[in-house]
């Protein structure tokens, strides 16, 4: 039995669909996430699945608990970490624990260890009675994670957990993530860092309340298979991208930082002569290579295709 | 019960850390008390009186001592003319004076008596009425005194016929007396309702409401966590007021103190209800004190009978009346505070408190849905 079962997930918030027949499966122990820009319709979904906000029509089972019947039933069994840090602010680290262990019911000796682990994942040992206000964001984020699992749910969603924190953090906290994941536990995600996205067993991509997109990270990125990309650095990257879309094989171009992305439409990059025909623009190539699709490209390109049908 | 338990001891963690709700629910009481004790009164004391004395003869100037004698009047200059008085009027030097007429002294010894004006600045109405029979009452009481000093005066005063007026309950018509109950009401409105709707909205703004909302927390857990250390909160402040009041004030406390809080349980019913409803139509905590100032708090003190008496609202005015628990608390309150009764006599004002504390709790409890949709 799968963790999570989503199947036709339709949410409608008077005429505006903010999620759009949303079908998914996550299996248990694996990281699943959730990408999309803004108002793509991820946070609604989450909501939905944490039985905070009712489905207009579909189905979402939570570990085997329907959302739409049973949301109280749910909630026993997830773990919800949102983008803001919803911690108290005005309590010690201690307090914190002490309140959230108490809403889900811990008994003392329960209580006693998952202060104990909470403490020490969130690297907070020594600090219980530091005020939250005063923590770093990574710490704060770390202590929002452990108050979210103090009753060991084994499904766990985070809403966009590492927005605001620095990279170093960020890699602690995935680090984390791993662990529990190891563990056992089910892990749903959202995340607008395409980086971390790469560090998900699958990953399925949101536009417009749609699903355009879904599978492990390799999966996804075979919708270039076909259609190799080169990267092209030149002194001149704006001219360079006039120059490639005037080719009849090149489908669409896109700027990296200072290189310049296309995409071909012939699955053999060798057979264009890309570099010959920039030299005869008058532009100096630097250099220019044939790359793996990055998440970022099938993130653009799935987005171009579902915006243009 | 033991997740209510904790949601209240999380909130008394966070009223004890913020100094500003902590002076709002302890300082501000005994602040407002104190400035709302001194300054809500319609008592008027040292009414500045200007004189035009036309007679100067050692009559008038019994007349004269008679008002600078009085702890409502204060004598700030003599003239000699009414020519003279109309600058002390205009600029608020003085606002009323006694026109004494000359030949004021023979007249007073003669059988037809004397006659003397008093002019007033009429721009401050309720504080002038009240002045004027002050002044009234002055000279008839003096007047009366004269005619009791004459030879076989006495006989004539008293056959003049005078009606024996006498006040219950506060004797003196000490306005702060009355006052000063009134305050109570009004503050554990201002607080409770203001703390509680603002407790909930603030959590909807940080976020933490959204945790709150996955966790296995219910509804009704919710509203009573949220609820509850407010209740004592205004407990609290009950018990602080009525300090105060019988302490510095000294306004008499006649009642039952038991049936003072049990009453005052049932009006935070209403008020800790109404902050509910409140939050559940706000989203940020301006907002929530917006709605509790302009739609509730301000309405409530000019419908309750707080300041303006309802006998003298127009009927349809005075139907609107009804709906404003502030009304009934107010009846509560001064009745145990000033008269003394209980529960025998209030009951009709405790339900119609209790009937409002329920409704709106009902309609509020079934608007908060935990559920965000």
């Amino acid at each position: 039995m799968p963790a999570i079962d989503v199947q036709h997930l339709t949410r409608r918030f008077g005429k505006f669909v903010a999620v759009d027949d949303v079908s998914f499966r996550v299996g248990e122990g694996e990281i699943f996430g959730f990408l999309g820009a803004n108002g793509a319709g991820k946070s609604t979904t989450i909501r939905m699945l944490c039985g905070l906000l009712r489905p207009t029509s579909g189905t979402a089972l939570v570990g085997g608990v329907d959302v739409s019947r049973d949301a109280e039933g749910v909630k026993r069994r997830i773990g919800y970490m949102s983008q803001r840090f919803s911690l108290y602010e005005s309590l010690t680290v201690e307090e914190n624990i002490r309140f959230f262990a108490g809403l889900y019911g811990l008994s003392e000796e329960r209580y006693a260890e998952r202060r104990r682990f909470a403490l020490e994942m969130a690297g907070l040992e020594g600090r219980e009675t530091m005020i939250t206000r005063q923590l770093s964001g990574g710490w704060r984020q770390r202590l929002a994670l452990g108050c979210a699992i103090l009753h060991e749910p084994p499904i766990l969603f985070l809403d966009e957990p590492t927005g605001g924190v620095d990279p170093i953090s960020r890699r602690q906290f995935w680090r984390l993530i791993d662990q529990l994941a190891g563990e056992g536990v089910t892990i749903l995600v959202t995340t607008h860092y395409l980086d971390e996205a790469e560090r998900c067993g699958r990953v399925a991509i949101m536009h417009a309340g749609r699903l355009i997109g879904i599978g492990t990270v390799a999966e996804v990125k075979q919708v270039f298979a076909d259609r190799p990309i080169v990267e092209v650095r030149v002194d001149q990257p704006v001219a360079a991208m006039q120059a490639l879309d005037a080719m009849p094989e090149v489908e669409k171009t896109s700027l990296f930082g200072t290189a310049v992305h296309a995409v071909l439409k012939t699955p053999r990059a060798a057979d264009v002569p890309v570099a010959d025909r920039l030299r005869a623009a008058g532009l100096q190539v630097q250099s220019l290579v044939t790359v793996p699709p990055s998440l970022e490209d099938v993130f653009l390109d799935m987005i171009e295709k579902a915006g243009a049908r | 019960m033991r997740r209510t338990l904790f949601l209240i001891r999380k909130e008394l963690i966070e009223l004890r850390r913020d100094p500003r709700l902590f002076g709002l629910v302890i300082i501000a009481p005994i602040l407002q008390l104190t400035v709302l004790g001194y300054a809500a009164t319609t008592d008027v004391w040292n009414v500045p009186v200007v004189v035009a004395d036309g007679d100067r003869s050692p009559a008038s100037r019994d007349l004269i001592a008679q008002f600078d004698g009085s702890p409502y009047f204060s004598v700030v200059d003599v003239v000699t003319s009414n020519a003279e008085i109309d600058p002390y009027l205009e600029s608020g030097l003085g606002w009323m004076a006694l026109s004494i007429p000359e030949g004021y002294g023979d007249e007073f010894h003669s059988a037809t008596g004397a006659t003397v004006q008093v002019v007033a600045d009429g721009s401050d109405a309720s504080s002038t009425t009240v002045a004027l029979s002050y002044a009234a009452s002055l000279v008839a009481g003096y007047a009366q005194r004269l005619v009791a000093a004459r030879p076989g005066g006495q006989r004539v005063a008293q056959a003049l016929v005078q009606p024996a007026i006498r006040v219950w309950f506060n004797p003196q018509l000490d306005s702060r007396d009355f006052m000063i109950p009134g305050v109570l009401a009004l503050l554990l409105l201002i607080i409770t309702a203001n703390l509680t709707s603002m407790a909930i909205v603030r959590e909807k703004e940080l976020g933490t409401f959204e945790q709150l909302s996955v966790t296995p927390l219910r509804r009704w857990e919710l509203v009573v966590g949220k609820l509850l250390p407010y209740a004592l909160i205004g407990m609290v402040d009950v018990l602080l007021v009525v300090a105060v009041a019988v302490l510095w004030f000294q306004v008499p406390f006649r009642g039952s103190l038991l049936q003072l809080l049990l009453l005052s349980g049932v009006y935070l019913l209403s008020t800790l209800g109404l902050g509910l409803f409140v939050s559940t139509v706000s989203r940020t905590q301006q907002q929530a004190m917006m709605v509790v100032v302009f739609f509730f708090l301000l309405p409530m003190i000019f419908l309750s009978g707080f300041i303006f008496p309802i006998e003298n609202m127009p009927q349809v005015i005075q139907y609107a009346t009804y709906i404003v628990p502030l009304r009934y608390y107010l009846v509560i309150v001064r009745g145990i505070f000033l008269k003394g009764v209980g529960l025998a006599t209030l009951w009709p004002s405790a339900l119609a408190l209790l009937a409002w504390g329920l409704a709106i709790s009902t309609l509020a409890v079934s608007r908060s849905r935990k559920r965000l949709d």
